[in-house]
């Protein structure tokens, strides 16, 4: 679709002569400073929280947050506490940590998969397979979310992982996400393998999945963000307190009359440390494997 | 010759691989989407009382046309949907234009993305208490204190239906913007530098080259993420039962359709009646994201590949 647009064939000249009226470098500072700006502001509600971090919790919660700031009422204490008498918040956050690297690795398998299947193959069925999977992308969970808990509830799988895991492992907007990418990979190296003597999924995991490193990097951002924060679908599972999840954890110490205010406020602030570490470490691959797998006409 | 040697071994087979290959989706469609929605479906004509299912014909659905509350939450959820397609397709769009334009520092763009990416890192249970906290309705909350500084009295914003509506629009624009942005910047950085020369040898001004070379080359992403944000307005509810410390709010102004679900299957545990809004929910969802998905020939797309 985007043939429509005119090009010419003349690619000699430059681009980017400079308008009448304003020079390029205000230009180029105007849009600095708007950019700052607005980097700032989306920065706040984060560093409102890690303020919060050293103040009383019941203060705080009564109070709201805000910036006006009582310097000499701030303190480690919340620190001390989080570290030496948090109740089960490092077990939650254990669980946490283990359940979205098992599910994290399982989706990108499972997904790229299937995505393999859709990419590379010709075969009877394919479009209304592929329709499915668009069709999937647009059916919010929500929607299901009761009648698989009443099957849960059922077969007795309330309150085990493995029920948390399982229907999100070949996850639609991932597989939809890794096709595009491999639409892009040149056949010819499944032509090599075979002639190589390689199975089909010897292919797949031998010779395509390598190549495929940024898509997996990107992938495994946005499915870490949303697993690392699931909170729904585990909220109707899981049942035991030893068992919760992160966000869960947080939740129940959201009630009207808490008296764990600071480590509400302090475990929410800590929750943000592993998956913005997965961000930072994985970032400079994730414009690049956006755009190779992005959408396109 | 290499044929008979490759069908000796199942995983050297052709035809069967891609089947192989996409069966992992197949039991998931079957098992965790076509077996619940069948099952909604069947007991939305159902009456369960004790695990005691009996059929009462479209009495759920005659008792929801009638529910008050029900189209309160439907008003609801499709007001945040309007407002947030509003807000959250132009403005990442035009944040990706400025960052995607080869002016400016690029130290200051990498911070930007990062920064207006880092509320998507939030859990909707940490962002929901920290927009609870900022829009408290004691003056020394952030929120009224901004409104004070402009001269302002101080705001009661979770009591009233509008000023309740604008905090999840800000809780919205907060965690998505900076997605959605990414989303944008990786669709225009996907189209060929020599449509902008091209354009602008023509002498093509900046806006003029962003409506003719940049909004035509994204056209994909603008369907995705519209598509993406239909399905995210719809099915609202976490954001508000955070920000209302629960699924209840004054007069139900932060109910919304999954909301009433959830309250009716889960907290009330009418199975019968909740399904049938389930299924109308799911029914208005397909609707809108099939229509939009055929006006915008994607179908015709992807089954002609």
């Amino acid at each position: 679709m985007s043939q429509q647009t005119a090009t010419r064939p003349d690619r000699t000249s430059t681009v980017g002569a400079s308008r009448p009226g304003m020079s390029r470098r205000t230009a180029a500072l105007i849009q600095g400073a708007f950019l700052l700006a607005i980097a700032l502001i989306s920065l706040v509600p984060v560093l409102a929280i890690f303020v919060g971090t050293f103040q009383d919790g019941n203060e705080v919660i009564r109070n709201g947050i805000s910036f006006s700031i009582d310097f000499s009422e701030l303190s480690f204490d919340n620190y001390v506490m989080l570290f030496t008498d948090s109740g089960m918040y490092f077990q939650w956050f254990w669980n946490s940590l283990v359940l979205t690297v098992v599910q994290v690795v399982g989706t990108l398998l499972v997904s790229s998969f299937v995505a393999y299947g859709f990419a590379m193959y010709e075969f009877r069925g394919k479009s209304l397979g592929f329709i499915l999977v668009i069709i999937l992308m647009t059916i919010p969970f929500e929607m299901l979310m009761l009648p698989l808990y009443v099957q849960v509830n059922d077969i007795g799988a309330a309150d085990q992982y493995w029920i948390v895991v399982l229907p999100f492992l070949a996850q639609a907007v991932t597989i939809f996400f890794f096709r595009q990418y491999f639409l892009g990979v040149p056949k010819e190296i499944l032509e090599a393998g075979r002639v190589d003597g390689v199975s089909e999924f010897g292919i797949f995991f031998r010779l395509v999945v390598p190549i495929a490193k940024p898509a997996f990097a990107a992938m495994a951002i946005l499915n870490g963000m949303t697993i690392w924060n699931n909170f729904l679908w585990p909220l109707l599972v899981l049942r035991s307190p030893d068992k919760f999840l992160l966000p869960i954890g947080l939740n129940t110490l959201l009630t009207p009359h808490g008296n764990n205010y600071e480590l509400l406020i302090i475990g929410s602030f800590f929750s943000l440390i592993p998956i913005l570490i997965l961000f930072l470490a994985f970032q400079r691959f994730f414009v690049a494997g956006m755009t190779a797998g992005s959408v396109k006409g | 010759m290499a044929e008979t040697h490759r069908m000796k071994k199942l995983l050297y087979n052709q035809r069967l691989a891609p089947y192989l290959f996409i069966l992992p989706f197949l039991v998931t469609l079957l098992i965790f989407w076509l077996v619940p929605v069948g099952r909604s479906v069947i007991m939305s004509f159902q009456e369960v009382l004790y695990g005691q299912a009996t059929f009462i014909g479209t009495a759920n659905y005659e008792r929801l046309w009638r529910d008050q509350v029900f189209w309160k939450a439907m008003f609801n959820s499709i007001r945040y949907m309007v407002l947030t397609l509003v807000i959250l397709v132009p403005i990442p769009m035009v944040l990706a234009a400025i960052i995607n334009s080869k002016l400016g520092s690029s130290r200051i763009k990498n911070f930007f993305k990062s920064s207006l990416f880092v509320p998507a890192l939030t859990s909707v249970v940490v962002a929901g208490i920290v927009f609870r906290l900022m829009f408290s309705e004691t003056d020394s909350g952030l929120m009224n204190q901004i409104v004070e500084f402009l001269g302002f009295g101080p705001v009661r914003w979770l009591r009233e239906d509008l000023t309740g509506l604008a905090a999840l629009l800000l809780l919205a624009l907060w965690r998505w913007a900076g997605v959605n942005t990414m989303y944008f910047l990786a669709g225009m950085q996907a189209i060929p530098n020599e449509y902008y020369e091209a354009a602008s040898i023509d002498g093509a001004s900046k806006i003029q080259q962003f409506f003719n070379v940049t909004l035509p080359g994204i056209k994909p992403t603008i369907v995705y993420v519209t598509t993406i944000s239909v399905y995210g307005g719809l099915a609202m509810f976490l954001e508000s039962f955070m920000l209302y410390a629960g699924n209840n709010s004054p007069n139900n102004q932060g109910l919304t359709i999954v909301g009433y679900l959830y309250r009716k299957g889960i907290q009330e545990n009418d199975l019968g009646f909740a399904s049938a809004v389930g299924v109308v929910l799911l029914v208005v969802v397909l609707a809108i994201n099939l229509t939009q998905l055929t006006a915008t020939g994607t179908f015709k797309k992807e089954s002609t590949r």
